[in-house]
Parts: C-alpha cells; sequence; structure tokens
C-alpha cells in the first residue's frame, strides 16, 4: 500500500510541477497549451547540463533556463504578436519535440556516448521524521525535487492570493483593460507569466530526467504536458486543486501498472484516457459558471 | 493662484477624424467643470489624452504647476489623476478590496487583506459611500460599482478625478448621491472634471461648463449665469425641447401585443395589452424587473408562466428569430454584450438580424451591394458619425453605437418594439430625435412598451405609463394629469 501511494506521488511530481507553471500562464490569461514543449526542453536541459558539467545544478539551470526560452519564444509570439494561443502552444510543442531530437543526435554524433547516463538525484530522508511508522517513509523520504514541487505548491498559493504580483496576474487573466487602466502593463505581466511558466515546466522534465529516468530519450515526457493541463482545469486554476488531480491522476497510473503486473488484462490506452475525461467532464460542468479567468486566450488590444 | 489643470492646444487625430481640435481647458482645484458636447464631439478622446491613454498630436499640459506628459495611465495616476471610465473598469471576478489593491503602491508588495478591508470600510463610512469591502464586483449594482472607483480615486489621494458619463446608468437616488459625494469632494480641494448629457445636473452640480463641438471648442460659461436652453443651444447650436404627444391624434389599431400573467425569475405576473398606435412608458427604478421584463418580451429569458401574443401569434415560446418575423423589434439596454459585435463594422451590425432578407441577402447568400447601399441609406438617416460603413463599431463614441442599434431595429418598420433605455449614453440631440422616432412609429401604427428610468422621456411620449416595482407592475396611468406623487410612490413599491 505505502508503495503504491509512493509511486503515485513519484507520477504526479513532474505532471504538478508542469501544472504550476501552467497556472502562471493561464490565470494571467494564456492558454498553456506548451507545457509539453516547455518541459521537453526542461528535460533535455537538466540532462546535458548535468552531464557536460557533472554537476546536478548545472542540470537544473539548464533545465529552469530551456524552459523559460520555451516560455519567452511562446510569450513573444502569442502574446506580443497576438497569435492564437492553441496554435502556437502546439506549434511550441512540435518544434521542441524535434529540436531536442535534433540536438540529441548531433551530440551523440559528435564522439559523446551513444547513451548519456547520469546517476539519478537521491533520496533525502527527512532526519527524524522519516522515522515516524508507516507516514515517515511515504512522505519524508523523496527526492530533493519533490520536496521542491511541495514548497512551489505554498509558494504559488501565497504569490497568486496574498502579493501585489498575484494580484495583478489575476487580473490579468480576468480583464487586462482594467490592469492597464489602473496603470500597470498587462503586455509585460502575461511575456512574463508564460517565461516563468516555461522555467517551472521545466523544471517539471528536469524531475524526469534527473530523479526518474537518468537520460534523456526523444519525445520523453510523452503527454505528461497534456495531462497537466487536464490536472490544472481539474484542480479549478489553484496549486492545491491541481495537486489533488494530479494525485489522482498518479494513483490511476499506478494502480494500472499494478493490475498489469498481476496480469489483469485493463487496456492501458483506457486508464490514459480517464485524466482527460474528468477534465471534460469538469469543463462542461463548470459551464458557463467557470472559475476559468475571464480574459483567457483574448489577445490585448492593439493600441495598448 | 495657478489652475490645477490646464490644457493647452490639445489636438489628437483619428486618420481623417480631428477628434480634438486645438482645445484648451483649466480646471481649478475645488471647481466641478461640466464638459459637455454631442456624441462624438470628443469629450471621452479629451480626458484619454490627459490620462496618458491616448498620445495627443500636439499640445500641452501641467498639472498641479509642472508639465505632465503622461505616456500611459501610470504616470497620470502618479501625478495625482484619477478617472472613471464611461464604462467601468473593475475586474467583476474580484472583491471591491482586491480591485482597490490593484496596482496600488501603498498596498505594499505583502497583500494584507484585513487591514485592508477594514481601512476601506471606514474610508467608505467616512464620504458615505457604504460599501462591503469583501463583496464580489459582479454581485453589486452599477450604482454601488461606480462607488468603488470613487473610493479607488479617494484612496489613492487624486487631485484631480474625470468622471465620464458617470451618471448615464444610475437610478436616480443613485445619481443624487453621487452628486453629494462630488460635492464633498470638491469641498476638500479636489477638481473635477463631470462629463453628462443630462442638462439638469450639470446645472445643478457644476461651477462652469465648457462645451465641444465637433472636435472644437464651442464655448465656455459660469453655470450661475446660464439656463438649460442656453446650454443645449451651445452644444447642438439649437434648442431642443421635448417632444409632447397628445392624445387623439390617430386612431388606435388592432391589439399588436398582449402580455398575460408573465412570469419568469425577477418577474412575477405581468399583464397589459398594447394596441397599434400607442406607447406605454414603463417607469421605475432600474433594477425592478424592467431588464427581465425587455428579455422576457424579445425571447431571451425563459418564462416560467404567462402568455405573450404578438398580433394574432402566440410567442410565449417563440425563438428570438420567429419575434422578429412576427414584427418586434428589440433595443436592449445592454449595448455592448446584447445589441452589438464590438469588434465588427457598422455595416454588419447593422445587418445582423436581417441578413437573411433583402436588402441584405436571401435565406442562402448576402448581397453585399445592395446591402451596403442600404447601409449608407441608415447612417445618413440615423446620424451615425462613423468614416464609413466598415468602420469598426467599437471604436466609435458611445452614443454614435447606441445609433447603430437604433438603426438596425427601427428600420425594419416593425409592428411591435421593446425599447430598454434606448437613450442611454445620447446627446440631447439624439435623444429628441429618438423620441421622434418613436413617435413616427407610433403614427405608423406601431405598438411600443417604452422602458426608461428617465422619467421625463416617459413623461414626454408615452399614452399610458406603467411603474414597476420589486418585479412587478405596481400600477398603471393614462398619461393625462398624471400624478406625480403617486408615481414617485408606486416607484417606491408602496402601493398607496
Ligand atoms: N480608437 C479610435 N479610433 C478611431 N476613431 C476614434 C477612436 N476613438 C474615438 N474616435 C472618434 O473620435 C471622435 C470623438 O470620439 P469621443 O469618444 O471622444 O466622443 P465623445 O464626445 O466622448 O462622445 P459620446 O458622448 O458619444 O461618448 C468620434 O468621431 C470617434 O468616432
Ligand atoms: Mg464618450
Amino acid at each position: 500500500m505505502i508503495e503504491f501511494l509512493a509511486a503515485s506521488i513519484r507520477i504526479a511530481t513532474p505532471i504538478l510541477l508542469a501544472a504550476l507553471g501552467g497556472i502562471l500562464s493561464e490565470r494571467a490569461g494564456v492558454f498553456a497549451v506548451g507545457l509539453e514543449g516547455m518541459m521537453l526542453v526542461g528535460a533535455f536541459g537538466a540532462t546535458i547540463g548535468t552531464w557536460a558539467s557533472d554537476s546536478a545544478y548545472a542540470g537544473l539551470v539548464l533545465a529552469l533556463v530551456g524552459g523559460a526560452a520555451m516560455g519567452l519564444v511562446v510569450s513573444v509570439v502569442a502574446v506580443r504578436f497576438r497569435a492564437d494561443n492553441m496554435v502556437t502552444g502546439l506549434a511550441a510543442n512540435i518544434v521542441a519535440l524535434g529540436l531536442t531530437s535534433y540536438l540529441m543526435r548531433i551530440i551523440a554524433s559528435s564522439g559523446a556516448p551513444i547513451a548519456i547516463h547520469n546517476t539519478l538525484l537521491p533520496v533525502l530522508p527527512i532526519p527524524g521524521l522519516v522515522d515516524i511508522p508507516e507516514i515517515g517513509p511515504l512522505l519524508f523520504a523523496h527526492p530533493p525535487l519533490t520536496y521542491l514541487t511541495l514548497i512551489l505548491c505554498i509558494a504559488l498559493t501565497f504569490l497568486l492570493n496574498r502579493t501585489q504580483i498575484g494580484l495583478t496576474l489575476r487580473a490579468t487573466g480576468e480583464n487586462p483593460e482594467v490592469v492597464y487602466a489602473s496603470g500597470l502593463n498587462p503586455l509585460l505581466v502575461r511575456m512574463l507569466a508564460v517565461i516563468a511558466c516555461g522555467a517551472v515546466a521545466g523544471l517539471g522534465g528536469a524531475v524526469l530526467s534527473m530523479q526518474q529516468v537518468g537520460t534523456f530519450t526523444d519525445s520523453m515526457t510523452s503527454g505528461r504536458g497534456y495531462l497537466a493541463l487536464a490536472a490544472l482545469i481539474v484542480g479549478r486554476w489553484t496549486p492545491w486543486g491541481a495537486a489533488a488531480a494530479c494525485l489522482v491522476f498518479g494513483a490511476a497510473e499506478a494502480f494500472e501498472l499494478r493490475l498489469q503486473g498481476f496480469g489483469v488484462p485493463v487496456s492501458s490506452y483506457v486508464v490514459q484516457m480517464v485524466p482527460y475525461l474528468i477534465g471534460l467532464a469538469v469543463l462542461a460542468g463548470l459551464g458557463r459558471n467557470s472559475r476559468m479567468p475571464a480574459a483567457i486566450g483574448l489577445p490585448l488590444h492593439r493600441d495598448r | 493662484m495657478p489652475p490645477l489643470l490646464e490644457m493647452l492646444g490639445i489636438v489628437r487625430t483619428f486618420g481623417a477624424v480631428r477628434a480634438n481640435d486645438n482645445i484648451n481647458l483649466t480646471v481649478q482645484s475645488g471647481e466641478i467643470l461640466g464638459l459637455l458636447g454631442e456624441n462624438g464631439s470628443g469629450k471621452s478622446t479629451l480626458m484619454k489624452v490627459l490620462y496618458g491613454m491616448l498620445p495627443p498630436d500636439s499640445g500641452d499640459i501641467r498639472f498641479r504647476d509642472a508639465p505632465l506628459d503622461a505616456k500611459s495611465p501610470f504616470d497620470a495616476i502618479k501625478a495625482g489623476i484619477a478617472m472613471i471610465h464611461q464604462h467601468f473598469m473593475l475586474v467583476e471576478a474580484m472583491t471591491v478590496t482586491e480591485n482597490i489593491l490593484l496596482g496600488w503602491p501603498g498596498g505594499g508588495q505583502v497583500l494584507k487583506h484585513k487591514q485592508m478591508a477594514e481601512h476601506i470600510r471606514q474610508a467608505s463610512r467616512r464620504f458615505g459611500l457604504d460599501l462591503d469591502p469583501d463583496a464580489r464586483i459582479s454581485a453589486l449594482s452599477l450604482g454601488r460599482r461606480q462607488r468603488v472607483e470613487i473610493l479607488k480615486a479617494i484612496l489613492r489621494d487624486a487631485e484631480l478625478l474625470i468622471l465620464d458619463e458617470p451618471t448615464s446608468n444610475l437610478a436616480p437616488t443613485e445619481v443624487r448621491e453621487l452628486l453629494d459625494i462630488m460635492r464633498r469632494l470638491r469641498s476638500e480641494g479636489k477638481g473635477i472634471v463631470f462629463i453628462s448629457h443630462k442638462l439638469p445636473e450639470v446645472l445643478d452640480v457644476c461651477d462652469r461648463v465648457v462645451v465641444l463641438r465637433a472636435g472644437k471648442l464651442a464655448g465656455e460659461a459660469a453655470v450661475a449665469s446660464i439656463s438649460r436652453e442656453q446650454l443645449a443651444e451651445m452644444m447642438v447650436g439649437r434648442n431642443v425641447p421635448m417632444p409632447r404627444v397628445t392624445e387623439g391624434e390617430h386612431r388606435r389599431g388592432a391589439l399588436r401585443l398582449s402580455v398575460r400573467g408573465l412570469s419568469a425569475t425577477g418577474l412575477s405576473a405581468i399583464t397589459f395589452d398594447l394596441r397599434g398606435g400607442e406607447i406605454l412608458g414603463i417607469a421605475g427604478v432600474d433594477g425592478n424587473g424592467q431588464l427581465e421584463l425587455a428579455e422576457a418580451l424579445a425571447g431571451l429569458r425563459p418564462v416560467t408562466d404567462g402568455i405573450v401574443l404578438i398580433g394574432d401569434h402566440d410567442a410565449t415560446q417563440a425563438s428570438v428569430t420567429a419575434r422578429v418575423e412576427m414584427g418586434l423589434a428589440y433595443l436592449p439596454a445592454d449595448r455592448s454584450h446584447t445589441a452589438l459585435v464590438k469588434a465588427m463594422t457598422v455595416f454588419d451590425n447593422l445587418m445582423l438580424r436581417d441578413s437573411r432578407r433583402p436588402p441584405y441577402g436571401t435565406r442562402a447568400l448576402l448581397t453585399p451591394k445592395t446591402g451596403v447601399a442600404r447601409a449608407r441609406d441608415l447612417m445618413a438617416q440615423y446620424d451615425i458619425r462613423a468614416p464609413g460603413v466598415d468602420f469598426v463599431v467599437g471604436q466609435l463614441s458611445g452614443g454614435n453605437q447606441q445609433k447603430v442599434v437604433i438603426a438596425r431595429e427601427l428600420s425594419r418598420a416593425p409592428t411591435a418594439v421593446v425599447a430598454h433605455q434606448a437613450t442611454w449614453g445620447l446627446d440631447p440631440g439624439a435623444t429628441r430625435f429618438v423620441l421622434d422616432q418613436m413617435i413616427a412609429l407610433r403614427q405608423q401604427g406601431a405598438a411600443i412598451v417604452y422602458i426608461s428610468s428617465e422619467l421625463e422621456e416617459i413623461l414626454s411620449i408615452s399614452d399610458r405609463i406603467a411603474v414597476m416595482a420589486g418585479g412587478a407592475i405596481a400600477g398603471v396611468t393614462p398619461n393625462r394629469n398624471v400624478d406625480l406623487r403617486q408615481i414617485g410612490l408606486w416607484m417606491s413599491g408602496r402601493h398607496a
């Protein structure tokens, strides 16, 4: 049982990080369709950074920078030049997939070992707490980025609800014209939000490649970015809501793995559909009354 | 003492339109300046230039004895200017506190909601605003929302307040309260620019007025020395008295609109009959079921009980389109959401509800040639001031947007009309024009339901007057020797 829950947490962590990034972007009014690509570039940056410098810190920095760079591209195209959010995000995902696969080949052909392999980030048990029976090993024996995810969840909740920055960000997602008339710059707010989204989602990618797999493989995020999108909708654009959704998704996947382990014939495709079905049900249930940011996807005025 | 604000030689053009043509304007501390002018005369443009939302082509601004060159509202706010826009600038999904904190440096980086809420509660009590800091904007009446805007300005220590048509959508009591708040701010030494089309309130509260006409300065006067007629003449170049219908000018036609026990959410058991050639004025304080009635008649609100007959047709469950075909025209109060697609052109908006009929088109195809010709005619006939039929509606001045709606709905030669706040934001000349149109339709035998919170208009054109209170009709009277006291009692919901 403990093992099952731990697996759920492990699966949920990278998705939650991407979802947290997505919340930043969507609360500011930009659909976060590009999460998948941002994660992928983050995973790639983390792998290359760690491998080239032999330092996990360099890997983390490169994951952040890579994700932020994707965010910058999306923000310039979708915010500054008012291109459609959906199209821009999808295009970014395709570009990220092609680019990372291509760069991987170049590095491989330039004399590097065919398979780059980094050691996984170690588990950091929290002294004292980890000895609590049952829940100790479940909650207090994780690799560092998992704790960081929890901290980010708390920090983002605080940022959104209790700071001037968060208020401005939310207002920009609701009604950018008001933000402008209040003497602030909604264009800048949105661009920064999308860049920050990229950095956080890149960290999500780093969890995959540094904490779970140890290397980069083509398209290794395999839809987790879209899962994050579903999670933030199910979680109604709040960090804790998204966290709960991610844990449910994680549990579903862990359950599926378990069932397959026992030889129960469930199609993994059916299980993989579940998060999106929940997402659709939530969207339909929310209807017009949704807490979806009112100005999401709407471009800013030309003369602002 | 130098003036609080000095604008010198302001020019601002939009393409060929000279929205502001060499305008000078001063405001003193402790003065309320009325800024008047017809629709599209350039009032909002001038204020947006001052507030940093539109860069002027040329001209100088001095504020508090220093040059002001606001590149964005940020600079204007910092200098001590607050603007309350024609359309409110509030985030509807957020609370009063959050809206006031937005972009307010005094709020600090980490928000102290509780402390701020208390601060707001106190300030709102001091100014008699009576606001609940935790209320969500979407749950507040328009009058309340405006108070939020005013409080926002006060808390930011603005020295100059710009109010762009603040009274257009307020109930009479709310207007009176607003004027009181303005007087209080004046006594504290603030300067106020007040834009309004309603001359009585301008004469009531302003110290001085400046009139714009077609982008140019047309006159200036101290309020003490001017009459309402003179003011109207300065604005439009002629005096525009209210029209007056009298009974017996024409014969009543057949029954055109029959409403029996009509009920819906916010509406209980409305009953009336209307013959062709008759105008039923519906008075009442805004928010007493007028919107619900208008929407139920237009087919936009589900009816829970009762029937509606348009001509001989039972329209109770009929769709909006079916009602248009039965001869019903609808002028909604909420032009920016219900009546117009702001991102589309004047032409598109004019044909919006008639695109399947000549001259705009047939059942399958559009016929742009005849359609555009028709649209040009309408623009001329209804005096819609826009560079052309391809101009985007959202960029027209407020009053001209309303004229587009009126042109579309009334040009169809409807047999029944539901008009809700039809003169919202119109200048006296345009208001007169709409009232004349209503009278002309009445003469042609249409049945008209004229819903308005402007009692003056109701008295001027109605055959019968009904008063709504609490979602029901509180009383009906023929428009002959009307007892205004009785109407007031009905409005307040007391059945005397
Ligand atoms: N963004 C814009 N683009 C093009 N033309 C504009 C724009 N804003 C205003 N105009 C034009 O400038 C003129 C002045 O408009 P403005 O909104 O200042 O009028 P107003 O006096 O406020 O009228 P109203 O009483 O109807 O609100 C109008 O002819 C209008 O069509
Ligand atoms: Mg205006």
